[in-house]
């Protein structure tokens, strides 16, 4: 059963071998200052260009488009499901808003696709069938559950006598949620969202169905643009010959979608550290 | 006086418009889900016929199915049922019961928390580079199981720990007291009261596992499988056969995927049947996940 329980190490051990070794063939062929800086990813051209920042872009877009939906949402139904709400309506409310993230990432493509697009296009008639705007906004909706269950759990792990005496000051709900159990509950909400962005960066049936598949260096959400992940997937889609530098690109990416997501890990780790609320 | 009238009405307000917007927020939620569904059901209830079913796919829209997608998920959920299971629920059990608290048992605990935010692809990458090129498994079902069961063993482990953790202490000292070693303690007692959590946990992680299509596109998964695996059983000696573990394969959202990106409308239709098939696929495990939890939870009482 030890040996069971080292199985998540050797998980980790793996991903880490895999990428930084197939990454390393790459970073032969490949120098790194020109996978950082060079503006422009053509891998099936004549002359290939290796640079990862129209990537690291898409993603940016759409996981930004995603946040400003999700966090604001996120944070309001979890102060509404913790602070208004009735305990029976919460009951029903809380499973049927995480269904939401039980439905296949795929299925969210599609209506990414076919109807969110379509809509959205009715108010923005340049708008092209392949945008990020309309990926990210669903990728924002999709990822709402992880952001409002984990803070309103939190929220409702601050004790009440805190919450009482904010009342008995005369605060009103909204008073007291705002700058009384926020900061209270500050760490678990910070990993709320981190856990968030972790979802939207490395999401990819989404970006990989609505954003398109072609490299853009953009930071307009109305363009289409590919993603770390859709680029992922687009050439795995094709036929992949083990050991050549398309194949080798691919864990590259990966390796920066992780280093990104590790980024955002440790700073939400450092942030919840310093305002670690204790009672 | 006025003055603190004026300002008690306006935070009164305040809290009523706040009441107002979170009720609003919480059914803008709702009603995605709700138009998501509604638009899978219109676009693709007329493409679900029994052939729907009992087709391969093909070039024309009309007589493509999913016949080789939904053998080829329910495989891959039994290879990763088969090792997640047992994998998650022995390190979940060993993690509350046994582990000293020493460093090591601290990294595993960190490192479990940390794996639940790596990326699903990032999964599909590593099983691309370990499983099918170094251990030479090849772009099979098994593969594609082992894959899954290693994205979904973080959930099975928290699962299992949480409904471990839930069985109260006196319960184990009882059966100390009577003499019970500790394998003997969880095997008659920990375990049995702990199935029902435990078993929604692996409902919700097999939930996730089925609507998965990154990581499996990642390793290598067809899009057009016009045949199905070798039967699992035979009429010749020795009757089993496990040669299907080696077969290439296509899932129900890989199929949808594909159908999704091609131009023609009429695959879009297809699209949306095979969504909706997946939809109620993963709605019914959910539902029977909350009932289970719902049922246990009134059942046992300390």
């Amino acid at each position: 059963m030890f040996l069971c329980a080292l199985s998540s190490v050797a998980i980790t051990l793996g991903i880490v071998g895999t990428l930084v070794l197939e990454s390393w063939h790459f970073f032969e062929n490949v120098s790194i200052l020109d996978f950082l800086t060079d503006t422009q990813w053509t891998m099936l051209f004549e002359n290939p260009r290796y640079g990862i920042m129209p990537l690291v872009a898409g993603t940016a877009v759409t996981s930004g488009v995603a946040l400003l939906v999700a966090l604001p949402l996120g944070t309001v139904i979890a102060i509404y499901l913790s602070e208004y709400a009735d305990p029976r309506v919460r009951e029903i409310l809380k499973p049927i808003l995480e269904l939401l993230s039980a439905v296949p990432t795929v299925v969210f493509g599609y209506f990414a696709f076919l109807f969110v697009t379509p809509i959205l296009q009715s108010f923005l008639p340049n708008l092209p069938g392949f945008n990020m705007l309309s990926a990210g906004i669903v990728i924002g909706v999709m990822i709402i559950p992880y952001v409002s269950s984990l803070s309103e759990d939190a929220m409702r792990a601050v004790p009440v006598h805190i919450r009482e005496g904010s009342y008995a000051m005369g605060a009103t709900r909204l008073q007291t949620a705002v700058r009384v159990l926020i900061p209270s509950a500050f760490s678990g909400i910070a990993s709320a969202y981190v856990l968030g962005f972790s979802r939207a960066v490395g999401e990819t049936m989404v970006v990989a169905i609505a954003a398109g598949q072609q490299p853009n260096l953009t930071l307009n959400p109305m363009e289409g643009a590919a993603t770390i992940t859709a680029y992922i997937v687009q050439v795995s889609l094709g036929d992949l010959p083990h050991g050549t530098i398309a194949y080798q690109s691919i864990f590259a990416a990966g390796l920066t979608l992780m280093v990104m997501t590790l980024v955002f890990n440790i700073a939400g780790y450092l942030l919840r550290k310093r305002c670690r609320e204790i009672y | 006086m006025e003055d603190i009238e004026i300002r008690v009405a306006r935070r009164k307000r305040m809290d009523g418009i706040f009441a107002i917007l979170g009720l609003v927020s919480t059914f803008v939620g709702m009603l995605t889900l709700a138009a998501l569904i509604v638009d899978l059901a219109i676009a693709g209830s007329e493409r679900l016929t029994q052939t729907f079913f009992t087709s391969f796919p093909s070039r024309f829209p009309d007589q493509a199915g999913i016949l080789s997608a939904w053998v080829g998920t329910t495989l891959v959920m039994l290879v990763t049922a088969a090792s997640a299971v047992p994998l998650g629920v022995a390190a979940g059990v060993y993690l509350e019961e046994y582990a000293p608290g020493n460093w090591l048992t601290a990294l595993i605990e960190i490192n479990i928390a940390n794996l639940a935010g790596v990326p699903s692809i990032v999964y599909g990458l590593m099983a691309l580079g370990l499983f099918v090129y170094q251990f030479r498994l090849g772009q099979s079902i098994l593969s594609a199981g082992l894959t899954l069961a290693l994205l979904i063993l973080p959930i099975v482990i928290v699962a299992t720990r949480e409904s471990v953790r839930a069985v109260p202490g006196s319960m184990r000292e009882a059966a100390y007291a009577l003499g019970a070693t500790k394998w003997q303690t969880v095997r008659d007692h920990v375990l049995p009261y702990s199935t029902g959590g435990i078993l929604t946990g692996v409902i919700i992680a097999l939930s996730r596992a089925i609507g998965e299509t990154a990581p499996l596109i990642t390793i290598g998964a067809l899009t057009f499988i016009a045949f199905l695996p070798g039967p699992p059983l035979g009429a010749e000696f020795p009757f089993v056969s496990f040669e299907w573990l080696m077969s290439p394969f296509t899932v129900m959202p890989i199929q949808m995927f594909n159908w999704t990106s091609r131009p023609q409308h009429a695959f879009h239709l297809n699209a949306a049947a095979a969504g909706l098939v997946l939809m109620v696929m993963t709605l019914i495990m959910n539902g029977i996940a909350i009932y289970l939890r719902y049922r246990f939870r009134k059942r046992i009482r300390w």
